[in-house]
């Protein structure tokens, strides 16, 4: 061996130097043999495709949207659609996981057994099985619209869909807009005053019942003083299907049942793990401080469970939002379904297109994670 | 002298002993107690007995053709009929005997490993040796085999191939990325962030899409590889990344004296690493790792997005057969149920280990 090799510091850089070579050399390869490849199939490259008419229909889309409009709007509506189903997913998993989490805690015998069976029968199925359950079994298997399920005349359950009502916001809605945000700035002054004064004092104000009467009030002051512009219009049958109101496609139904579902397992067992991993010690402490049972959970065991909890309930989110990917199997038109799967077919721009939906979903994790760090610093135990 | 023998103690009271006590202390020792246990019953009495009679009571069992299912309850003789097709998918009926020899010589494997204490020592051969031989069984064109494409092979078969293939090419490179972001060298570690961190923000199927559409551009005309092979190509490059991450959290654990103590032995960074730290990291992580793989073995469902025949595709396949339409409910029962097993079996025995791996410490 020669001795310049002998040095830790030169064969860092040769080793380097070698991974670099190998790795441009590797990407020049490809480079070449996909612009060859490319040139003898007759694909087209770069950009160009965005701004060209999409020429299919969208079954259901947030914006305005035909036949006629472009490649570009198509990823807008993918995008849009993959937010919104998120965006529910994220609630009721949120909604369900908690429920569950709690439950699995609890010192009642049945309820925690039933709840260590729901998530380990929905944690352990794929959820991409799950989806097509949904979607082929349950809700396919809902009576037709004639013989819809009738929730009081409002909501009808069949197997195009759920039919709900859709409020209409009329003139002076922003009344309530304000009404709302004014509610919620009142409520944390509110808070701040009231911790204040106990700290100076050691009275203590109700602040949760004054903030939920306030969040109450205030809309419904608004709703009234605007002339009650809201009104709701509730879906109706005409001749086979239902018009008027907000319907929810089988495919955006299924989808979020089965994400929500899946996902609410995950988050069970953060908040359960996260409640478990706060020390004994820390509830007899508050315990012999004589604190009620409520106020230890809130002022002591959750302050220091939703540290540990929280990280992984939003990496479970940004898991969400991944999988919400699957509705390429039944055909919501979010971004992979239309962007990564029609307007592909239809360009054959593989290339191009693959790369905008993974640099998307790697914005979305980014800006998740963004929040996650965020999180992590504030919470972090602050150490004197 | 007067003898005073103890009095036997008095047995608790009725109420504090044996099961009368454990209902009110477990479920009616307040009335918020008392009410969950209503909504629980309440709750096993919508899900237990309708799906009990639809499994069993009402179910068919017998018979070989849908005309056999008469009652209102499941019709298992649709999987009865088409076991060889879930499990197999369309491996040519007279060869089924290779995938099931290939099974049984993996059963035969681990009973061996775990009564005959020298085979330990082989491990590493085995895990070199037997994809080879599992691969030349099942595919076949050699010592008078008759070829069967990949194309053929489906249902659980192709699943487990996908997910043991995934596992065992994963984990090398997972450690290759893991030491990559570990390193000193900034040029090797900003790539291995850039991989895994890239890896990591995408979908699953976005990857099997690139790997299915993509893949072929990059290679000169000529290189084909099937659609199996590029599947694998991308499950595999994509678990790599989550097993990086769970290799670098076990390093993590390690004390930094370790490596002081490696170095001052005056060991390679080869000999350190695989001599003293990855065995104590993966042994920390092993956990992680079987979640891993468990999230590994439920993803491999996602191939039948690119057209590969897995498990789940089977109940497609199988329910849309004219001889058996209408019977998908089933299917997904009994596939989901499949899964489950090895999913459930998997996590409990990461629980098994991580309990055992707790005593190891002492805590």
């Amino acid at each position: 061996m020669p001795a310049f090799l002998r040095n830790e510091k030169i064969r860092g850089i040769l080793y380097q130097i070698i991974t670099i070579v190998l790795f441009v050399g590797f990407l020049f390869y490809i480079a070449q043999n996909t612009a060859h490849n490319i040139e003898q199939r007759g694909i087209k490259t770069g950009f160009a495709f965005l701004h060209a008419t999409a020429g299919f229909d969208i079954t259901e889309s947030p914006i305005p949207f035909t036949p006629a409009s472009t490649h570009w709007e198509v990823f807008k509506v993918g995008l849009l659609n993959t937010l919104i189903v998120s965006f529910w997913g994220i609630v009721f998993s949120s909604l369900i996981g908690l429920v569950i989490g709690v439950w699995r805690l609890s010192p009642n015998w049945l309820i925690n057994r039933i709840a260590a069976a729901y998530i380990e029968t929905f944690r352990n199925i794929p959820v991409l099985l799950q989806i097509l359950f949904w979607y082929n079994v349950v809700l396919a298997t809902l009576p037709s619209t004639r013989h819809s399920i009738n929730l009081f005349d409002t909501v009808f359950i069949t197997n195009r869909g759920f039919f709900m009502p859709e409020f209409v916001f009329g003139d002076g809605s922003w009344m309530i807009g304000v009404a709302l945000i004014v509610a919620v700035l009142a409520i944390v002054w509110l808070h701040r005053w009231a911790k204040r004064r106990q700290d100076l004092t050691g009275e203590q104000f109700p602040v949760f019942l004054t903030g939920v009467t306030l969040l109450i009030a205030l809309p419904l002051l608004a709703y009234l003083i605007a002339g009650k512009p809201v009104t709701a219009v509730y879906p109706e049958l005409h001749g086979f299907n239902f018009k008027g109101g907000k319907t929810f496609t089988p495919e955006f139904l299924a989808l979020l049942f089965a994400l929500s579902i899946y996902t609410a397992t995950f988050i069970a067992e953060a908040i359960r793990s996260g409640i478990e991993a706060v020390p004994k010690g820390q509830k007899e402490a508050a315990t012999s401080l004589g604190l009620s049972p409520l106020k230890q959970l809130r002022l002591v065991v959750l302050p220091q469970a939703v540290r540990i909890a929280i990280p992984s309930v939003i990496n479970q989110y940004l898991n969400l939002i991944k999988n919400s990917s699957l509705a390429a199997a039944i055909g919501y038109p979010e971004l992979v379904t239309i962007f990564a799967g029609t307007s592909l077919n239809q360009t054959g721009q593989a290339l191009e297109i693959l790369l905008i939906t993974m640099l998307t979903y790697l914005l979305i994790s980014l800006i998740v994670s963004l929040i996650l760090n965020w999180f992590n610093a504030k919470m972090k135990i602050k150490e004197r | 002298m007067a003898v005073y023998p103890p009095k036997p103690a008095k047995e608790p009271p009725l109420l504090e002993r044996g099961p009368i006590a454990w209902v009110r202390h477990n479920l009616l020792s307040s009335p918020f107690n008392i009410a969950f246990t209503i909504l629980g019953l309440a709750i096993l009495y919508w899900t237990i007995p309708p799906f009990v009679k639809w499994a069993f009571l009402d179910a068919n069992f017998a018979g070989h053709t849908k005309a056999d299912c008469t009652g209102n309850g499941a019709c298992w003789v649709f999987v009865k009929e088409k076991l060889n097709m879930f499990f197999f998918g369309f491996y040519p009926q007279d060869q089924l005997w290779r995938p099931k020899s290939v099974i049984a010589a993996i059963l035969a494997l681990v009973a061996f490993a775990k009564f005959v204490p020298g085979l330990h020592r082989f491990k590493l051969l085995l895990i070199v040796l037997f994809p080879v031989f599992a691969f030349i069984m099942l595919h076949g064109g050699y010592f008078g085999l008759p070829l069967v494409e990949t194309s053929k092979w489906g249902g659980l078969l192709l699943t487990l191939v996908i997910a043991s293939v995934g596992i065992i090419l994963s984990f090398p490179i997972g450690i290759l990325l893991a030491l990559g972001r570990q390193s000193k060298l900034p040029i090797i570690k900003s790539l291995s962030v850039f991989y895994i961190e890239f890896v990591r923000g995408v979908p699953l199927i976005t990857v099997l899409f690139m790997a299915s559409v993509v893949l072929p551009l990059f290679f000169p005309e000529g290189v084909n590889f099937d659609k199996l092979a590029r599947a694998l190509i991308g499950i595999t490059l994509f678990e790599a990344a989550y097993v990086a991450e769970n290799i670098r959290s076990g390093f993590q654990a390690i004390p930094k004296g370790q490596y002081e103590a490696a170095d001052a032995l005056g060991l390679s960074y080869w000999q350190k690493m695989a001599l003293v730290i990855l065995p104590q990291a993966i042994k920390v992580t092993i956990p992680n790792l079987v979640g891993t793989f468990i999230s590994l073995f439920k993803d491999t469902s996602l191939v039948m997005i690119i057209g590969l025949f897995d498990l789940l595709a089977m109940v497609n396949v199988t329910s849309n057969d004219r001889d058996w339409l209408g019977m998908d409910t089933e299917g997904y029962v009994f596939v989901a149920f499949i899964f489950w097993i090895f999913t459930f079996s998997m996590s409990m025995y990461s629980k098994r280990l991580e309990r055992k791996l707790n005593t190891d410490k002492g805590k």
